[in-house]
């Protein structure tokens, strides 16, 4: 159970996390689950390359005891595109906060559905030579 | 030390150096020269490597000399050099037609990050090809997933951002997935090498962690590759993306995806653990011919020209999966040769709607969305770009003398030998539904009347016409001249077949 300890952890964080991506309609909540999410895998990787007591792997014979280095390389270029990740994904948030003035999922796509059925009425009201009383107007000055 | 040598390193190099260099010169026509340079260049390598493949055999390639297991290798085997090809050569065909497409569609002092973000995703799927290294996989992966997310939300409409933000989301968890994967591929094995991991895992094939690694990495793949549930993001995303991004999309980041997966199945996990030991092949077979019927079935009934081929797209990747799932000789060989042949169509065919666009935009401010509505009668305007898409639906039909149909007759022989006479006519089926969504194109360009003041006045410039032209025409030279198409996928699907244990 002790042995397995940091398991859970990762597994709760990772769960946390993907729970949270899904959901939560903040798009920067969103952001947030999905860093918890990476960030288990973190800990996924370097927790199996540690030793209790073991140092970075030096060439002396005072040492004995390694942890394995690799993971620790790996992890790191894993947190550097992490960070990449979150960075784009809170600048598309904040353009998207730009065109939409939203950053809540579904107001968002309420916003882009109110556009759709907008363009919709104009094109059947087109259609079927139901000119809306504007047009008709602009007609009456031409003639 | 000869050039030669060095040819797998500078097929990724070149593109990589590309990139930093147009964004350090803030000009847009010299980040056009040097990332265009770089990706003839490397389509010229692509070939090079094939030829070296065909006459010597698979190459490794150690980065700066650290031997395979512990150091990175570059793997370049007859599956990869054919990828490779396909990659670069829609790179080479993409960035001229690129120039004059983003003229239109993306303001002018950000032409430099276009070609940079362009330059990287392409460095991205090069390397994802090339590696026998795990994690070099994950990295190049997100290089191209980040660069991919940029170019999506370059898009004028808003709606770019939102398909961008969605496509981020699901992409950092699938490839999160495949860290995962890959994470407990290394506990067990003690190594990233990926057939240093194949010849470790024979004695720990079916523990646990092996299984779960297998599970994280296929769901991972397929929300990469968009397979059949898991494309949610793929229409909004190549529906709004510029045009040159989208043709350059759909033509290589879904198909590399599946390469991954035919690398890890065939190459590192084994292709009896795979298809015999798990009940996979039937799964896959499923959501294969689910993303066949419902995919075409809803591209039918999209008003948007870009969105209805993006749909076309899902179900043509059901076609590859399909293959995968017959687990045979052809079955592999009709896979490998739709990716080449469906992604040199696809990639025509968004062109082509790009030459649209690109008409439709001259007239107004805002680039106007495809829709049905705009294109009545656009024969009688844009004759050349009507012809070269009914040409690209031909081929995404399957009708003989198109590119499509050689894989389709693959996947029929597939079938046919693994004695699924019911398959034959899902397939044929299948076909009916990309007949019914491309004769609405043509219903409507063709038949229906053009209203009196046409949104496109007349033919794209030539600028937008050659590239698209170039590969119709390779669309119609592949469905007549197999040899190389076919040849290279039947000995890449050989060579993976014997390897696999």
């Amino acid at each position: 159970m002790i042995g397995h300890f940091t398991y859970f952890v990762a597994v709760f964080l990772m769960v946390a996390g993907l729970f949270i991506v899904i959901a939560r309609s903040n798009l920067i909540k969103k952001l947030i689950g999905l860093s918890i999410f990476q960030t288990s895998v973190y800990i996924l990787y370097i927790a199996p390359g540690k030793l209790i007591g073991g140092t970075a792997p030096i060439l002396s014979p005072n040492y004995s005891i390694y942890s394995n280095p690799l993971p620790h390389v790996l992890i790191l270029t894993a947190i550097v595109v992490g960070v990449a990740t979150l960075a784009l994904g809170l600048a598309l948030a904040v353009r998207i906060r730009e065109a939409y003035g939203s950053i809540e999922e579904d107001e968002i796509l309420a916003r882009d559905n109110a556009v759709i059925a907008n363009q919709r009425t104009q094109q059947f009201a087109l259609k079927h030579g139901n000119v809306s009383s504007r047009e008709q107007r602009g007609r009456e000055k031409h003639a | 030390m000869s050039l030669a040598q060095h040819l797998p390193a500078l097929q990724v190099v070149l593109p990589l150096i590309s990139a930093p260099l147009s964004v350090l010169l803030r000009r847009g026509s010299i980040a056009f020269a040097l990332v265009t340079a770089a990706a003839w260049a490397s389509f010229a390598i692509a070939i090079a490597l094939w030829w070296q493949v065909d006459t010597s055999g698979v190459i490794s390639y150690q980065i700066g000399h650290w031997q395979p297991p512990w150091g990175i290798e570059y793997r370049v085997d007859r599956l990869s050099s054919f990828m490779l090809v396909l990659i670069s050569g829609m790179a080479a065909v993409v960035l001229p037609y690129a120039r004059a497409s983003i003229e239109r569609e993306i303001p002018a002092e950000s032409h430099y990050l276009f070609y940079a973000m362009l330059g990287l995703c392409f460095t991205g799927l090069l390397g994802i090809t090339i590696t026998g290294d795990a994690f070099n996989l994950f990295v190049f992966l997100e290089i191209s997933s980040l660069s991919t997310y940029v170019l999506i939300a370059l898009g004028r409409d808003r709606r770019a951002l939102t398909a961008s933000y969605q496509y981020l989301i699901m992409g950092s968890i699938g490839a999160t997935f495949i860290v995962i994967g890959i994470g407990f591929l290394y506990l067990m094995t003690g190594t990233l090498n990926l057939a240093d991991i194949a010849a470790k895992m024979t004695v720990i094939r079916s523990s646990r962690p092996i299984l779960a690694a297998l599970a994280f990495i296929t769901v991972g793949i397929s929300l990469k590759a968009a397979l059949f549930p898991l494309h949610q993001w793929l229409p909004n995303a190549y529906t709004y993306a510029p045009s040159a991004v989208t043709a350059f999309l759909a033509a290589t980041a879904t198909k590399v995806s599946l390469y991954a997966l035919i690398r890890f199945y065939f190459t590192v996990f084994g292709e009896t653990f795979i298809f015999n030991e798990l009940p996979l092949p039937q799964i896959m077979l499923a959501l294969s011919l689910l993303a066949m019927f419902v995919a075409n079935t809803v591209a039918i009934f999209q008003t948007n020209l870009k969105r209805l081929f993006a749909y076309s797209s899902v179900g043509q990747i059901g076609y590859i999966t399909l293959g995968l799932s017959f687990d045979s000789l052809h079955g592999l060989t009709a896979s490998i040769t739709h990716i080449f042949n469906h992604g040199i169509a696809k990639g025509a065919i968004f062109l082509l709607i790009g030459g649209i666009v690109a008409g439709m935009t001259t007239h107004r401010g805002l680039t106007p969305a495809p829709t049905f509505d705009r294109l009545a009668g656009l024969s009688r305007q844009m004759p050349v770009t009507c012809f070269g898409i009914v040409i690209g639906g031909l081929s995404l039909i399957g009708v003989p003398g198109t590119a499509g149909f050689i894989s389709k007759w693959y996947l029929v022989l597939a079938a046919m030998e693994k004695g699924q006479w019911w398959l034959v006519g899902a397939i044929l089926l299948s076909s009916l539904l990309a007949v019914a969504y491309v004769w609405r194109f043509v219903e409507v360009a063709y038949f229906r009347e053009p209203p009196a003041h046409p949104k496109v006045e007349s033919e794209a410039p030539l600028s937008l016409l050659l590239p698209a032209g170039l590969l119709i025409v390779a669309t119609l030279w592949l469905g007549l001249d197999t040899s190389f198409t076919v040849g290279s996928a039947l000995d890449a699907a050989e060579q993976l077949l014997r390897t696999s244990r």
